[in-house]
């Protein structure tokens, strides 16, 4: 399995859905040897055989680029080594050159990449050494920009790893659309696999600590509806038709907190909008929270608005469900399709979502029954039925039938 | 003698559009929909009168002219009546000929397909007095026997349909209420004197109006002998089958191209070439034979879901809080003495709204989900709950006027 992060080191959903996939595979009888692109300790993932490529700092995995797809050639990670500067390119290349030494005396029966990062790898793999190559693809450039433009290096690696391909897992239809349209990959070259919450989310014993956010509880408490939502900053995540409508909401009722956890290149736009529309008092921004804080936030939340313009399948959907928020989902988001028990809007329909935020912060019967109902939905998912699906797409790809 | 009963159901709801919190006391327009939108009551009903109420009627008066043994019971909800006269005005002309005919009864019901006998007394015998009044204006007949809204039936509703001089009452024949007892006869209501009980048979009704195009019954594709044959089987336990159903099985339920409309067709000329078999309305199979027994339903059934209660319409939060805000707001609407916002209020009684919100069903994306008119049972409490408001704060004018 080729990847670039695994929890702790993890910055997103990836290196989690990563994880959780692996340790599924692990269970049903896979041998994994996962390759990252840094050197660290792993205590979660000792069901497997971890491998890392180069000897570089964890915490510069993603430096300047990995989300920030236009300095993918910046030299800005320090080697260890050399006492130099490097970019995300040349770990990409150094991250190669390992898979390619690694396949000298190994014979993998499959390849599964995660990303563009590892396409290259992968592809390498392919055609060097004939091995099975499985794209996953949690995320395109198309989605990372917004379905603007993007980098154009990306797509390239992009396409030529969805092309060499053997086949492709995409996270949701919406992804597989994508994949099929902007790519000219043919459809049942494509299995949509979701993901799943964290096995271990439901395990913990986790309790909400009232005393985090004191402010917002004493808001609360004066009748206030918090609304939330958690993610990057970035155009791919509709955070400014979050605000307008925010501030459409507030016109007819003063009583909604809106919090945006996270953060990214939008901050100061956010910021600088919400205070043009006279709401600033009634928006909180948290900056980047992890962890026990961010549960927190999903605790405190009576509603989290996952308001992306383009989401492949958006996990933290699922994890504010777990902690009984009701949520509102747009249709552009691969959540959505699996989802039943939640409100939807389309990203640009600003009116629409206003409209949603009013009707549950004034109708408890509403956010009842969708906190309810959705409780009976998300725990049907689970990384066991991902693992057995990921087992089946391996097996269309190799003659000898191991699984 | 062998009598089939054969009685349908016409009915479609006056739907709220996609009226948003920023309408609220800016727009009373609630239910005049965009043509092209989902819930454009417009669009749909023509849908259903090109698909279902048009060839079907006449089918009906095809058959009535060529057999005089054929009949029929319609109930007719006053929503379907309004719509009709707006946009198809020739469907009423059509029930007119053949309600003149004699073979055609129309049951008694409430006009706005309501189930405001659960929640308001008042409420519900003047939506019963409206339909009695309109049909009377449009067909010259009174309603001689009840049905409640989705058969929604109970030993109570029986004993007030008693007093108010009706001669029959339809119900759902459950197997749990019926036990060992047969659908196929007259019974009596419990604690009641004149009023008779008609059961749905349900076993036999189903095949036609769910089963007919299921490809995956092992019965299918049901023949017109087949279906003889249990018929015949049937009525050894009693001479009498109510076949109760929806008018838009033939047609909008059931397509043309599963043949339901042939299968009719052949269905009655086949029942009536044996001389003992008839047709008969509900108020000739009311006087067919004595009551075999009595019958007590003390807890409300209706003809819907596996479960035969009212949980489709009134189960979840959403839906019993929307009902009882519904019903709060009845003295403060008929105090305006606003007509418009007298029939903007009643419009919201109907059932349909609420079953709209069920979530029973709604993760497996069925039935309920199909023939929904709202994206989901979420977005139409939403909705329901913006077009209320409104209606409050126009009560709240009035009474500052």
């Amino acid at each position: 399995m080729l990847g670039w992060e695994l929890p702790p080191h993890n910055s997103g959903g990836l290196g989690v859905a990563c994880l959780n996939m692996a340790r599924a595979l692990s269970k049903e009888g896979a041998d994994i040897d996962f390759v990252l692109p840094y050197s660290a300790k792993h205590p979660n993932a000792t069901f497997m055989n971890i491998l890392a490529a180069t000897n570089l700092d964890p915490i510069y995995r993603n430096g300047g680029g990995a989300y920030d797809s236009f300095y993918v050639e910046e030299k800005v990670i320090p080697d260890n080594l050399k006492n130099s500067y490097v970019s995300i390119r040349d770990i990409q290349k150094k991250y190669c050159d390992y898979v390619g030494q690694y396949l000298v005396d190994h014979k993998p029966d499959v390849i599964h990449a995660h990303d563009w990062l590892t396409y290259e790898a992968g592809v390498l793999a392919k055609k060097e050494y004939n091995i099975p190559l499985i794209a996953h693809v949690h995320a395109t450039e198309y989605d990372r920009s917004g379905m603007q433009v993007g980098n154009p290096l990306i797509h390239e690696i992009e396409y030529e790893g969805l092309m060499m391909a053997d086949r492709i897992i995409a996270v949701s239809e919406i992804t597989k659309r994508i994949i099929h349209e902007k790519y000219h990959i043919p459809l049942k070259k494509i299995d949509v696999v979701y993901n799943s919450l964290d096995e271990n989310y439901e395990a913990e014993k986790y309790l909400f600590d009232t005393k985090t956010y004191k402010y917002i509880e004493s808001l609360k408490a004066s009748g206030y509806t918090i609304i939330s939502t958690v993610g990057r900053f970035t155009i791919q995540k509709g955070l400014k038709n979050f605000v307008q409508a925010a501030a459409l909401a507030l016109s007819k009722n003063p009583k909604l907190l809106f919090i945006l956890a996270g953060d990214g290149e939008e901050r100061n736009e956010l910021i600088a909008l919400a205070a043009e529309l006279g709401i600033a008092k009634n928006v909180i921004f948290t900056g980047f929270i992890r962890g026990r804080k961010l549960r927190d936030i999903y605790s405190i939340s009576d509603i989290f608005v996952m308001s992306s313009i383009s989401e492949p399948f958006g996990l933290t959907a699922l994890e504010a469900a777990h902690h009984g928020d009701a949520l509102i989902l747009t249709k552009q988001s691969g959540v959505s399709e699996i989802i039943w028990s939640a409100m939807k809007y389309d990203f640009w329909d600003e009116a629409k979502l206003a409209d949603e935020i009013l009707a549950i912060a004034n109708n408890p019967a509403l956010k009842k029954s969708l906190t309810d109902n959705i409780k009976n939905e998300y725990r049907q998912f689970s990384w066991n039925q991902v693992a057995k699906k990921c087992l089946r797409i391996y097996n269309k790809t190799t003659t000898k039938k191991r699984y | 003698m062998r009598a089939i009963c054969l009685y349908l159901h016409m009915h479609q709801p006056i739907r709220y559009r996609e009226y948003s919190a920023f309408d609220i006391s800016n727009d009373t327009n609630y239910y005049n929909g965009e043509y092209n939108g989902r819930q454009s009551n417009e669009r749909i009903f023509k849908k259903v009168t090109d698909k279902s109420y048009r060839p079907m009627l006449a089918l009906i008066e095809r058959n009535i002219k060529k057999h005089p043994d054929f009949k029929v019971s319609l109930s007719i909800t006053g929503t379907w009546l309004e719509q009709a006269m707006r946009w198809e005005p020739e469907l009423i002309a059509v029930i007119k000929r053949l309600v003149d005919t004699g073979k055609v009864e129309i049951v008694g019901e409430t006009y706005y397909h309501s189930l405001a006998y659960f929640y308001n007394l008042d409420e519900f015998t003047a939506q019963v007095k409206m339909h009695a009044e309109k049909i009377q204006q449009l067909f010259g007949v009174k309603p001689k026997v009840f049905r409640n809204t989705e058969l929604a039936y109970n030993d109570s509703l029986a004993k007030w349909a008693d007093e108010n001089g009706y001669k029959g009452i339809l119900a759902e024949g459950w197997d749990k209420i019926l036990d060992w007892r047969s659908p196929n006869h007259v019974y009596k209501p419990y604690g009641c004197d004149n009023i008779k009980l008609l059961l749905k048979n349900y076993r036999l009704s189903d095949d036609i109006a769910f089963r007919f195009s299921n490809r995956n019954w092992s019965e299918w594709p049901l023949t017109v002998p087949k279906y003889i044959d249990w018929l015949n089987m049937d009525c050894l336990r009693g001479n009498l089958v109510n076949l109760f159903m929806d008018f838009e099985t033939f047609g909008e339920h059931q397509w043309e191209d599963t043949g339901i409309f042939s299968f009719m067709e052949e269905f009655i000329d086949a029942w009536l070439s044996t001389y003992e078999n008839k047709f008969v309305t509900v108020s000739e199979a009311c006087d067919l034979m004595p009551a075999a027994d009595e019958i007590s339903m003390p807890h409300t059934i209706t003809w819907a879901d596996m479960e035969r209660d009212l949980s489709a319409w009134l189960s979840n939060p959403m839906q019993t809080s929307v009902m009882q805000d519904l019903y709060n707001l009845r003295n403060n609407v008929l105090a305006s003495n606003n007509m418009d916002l007298i029939s903007d209020w009643r419009y919201l009684t109907t059932s349909d709204h609420p079953y709209a919100m069920c979530t029973k069903y709604w993760n497996d994306g069925d039935v309920h989900a199909y023939f929904s008119a709202y994206a989901s049972p979420y977005e139409s409490f939403m909705y329901f709950m913006n077009v209320l408001r409104d209606i409050e704060y126009r009560i709240g004018n009035d009474n500052k006027k």
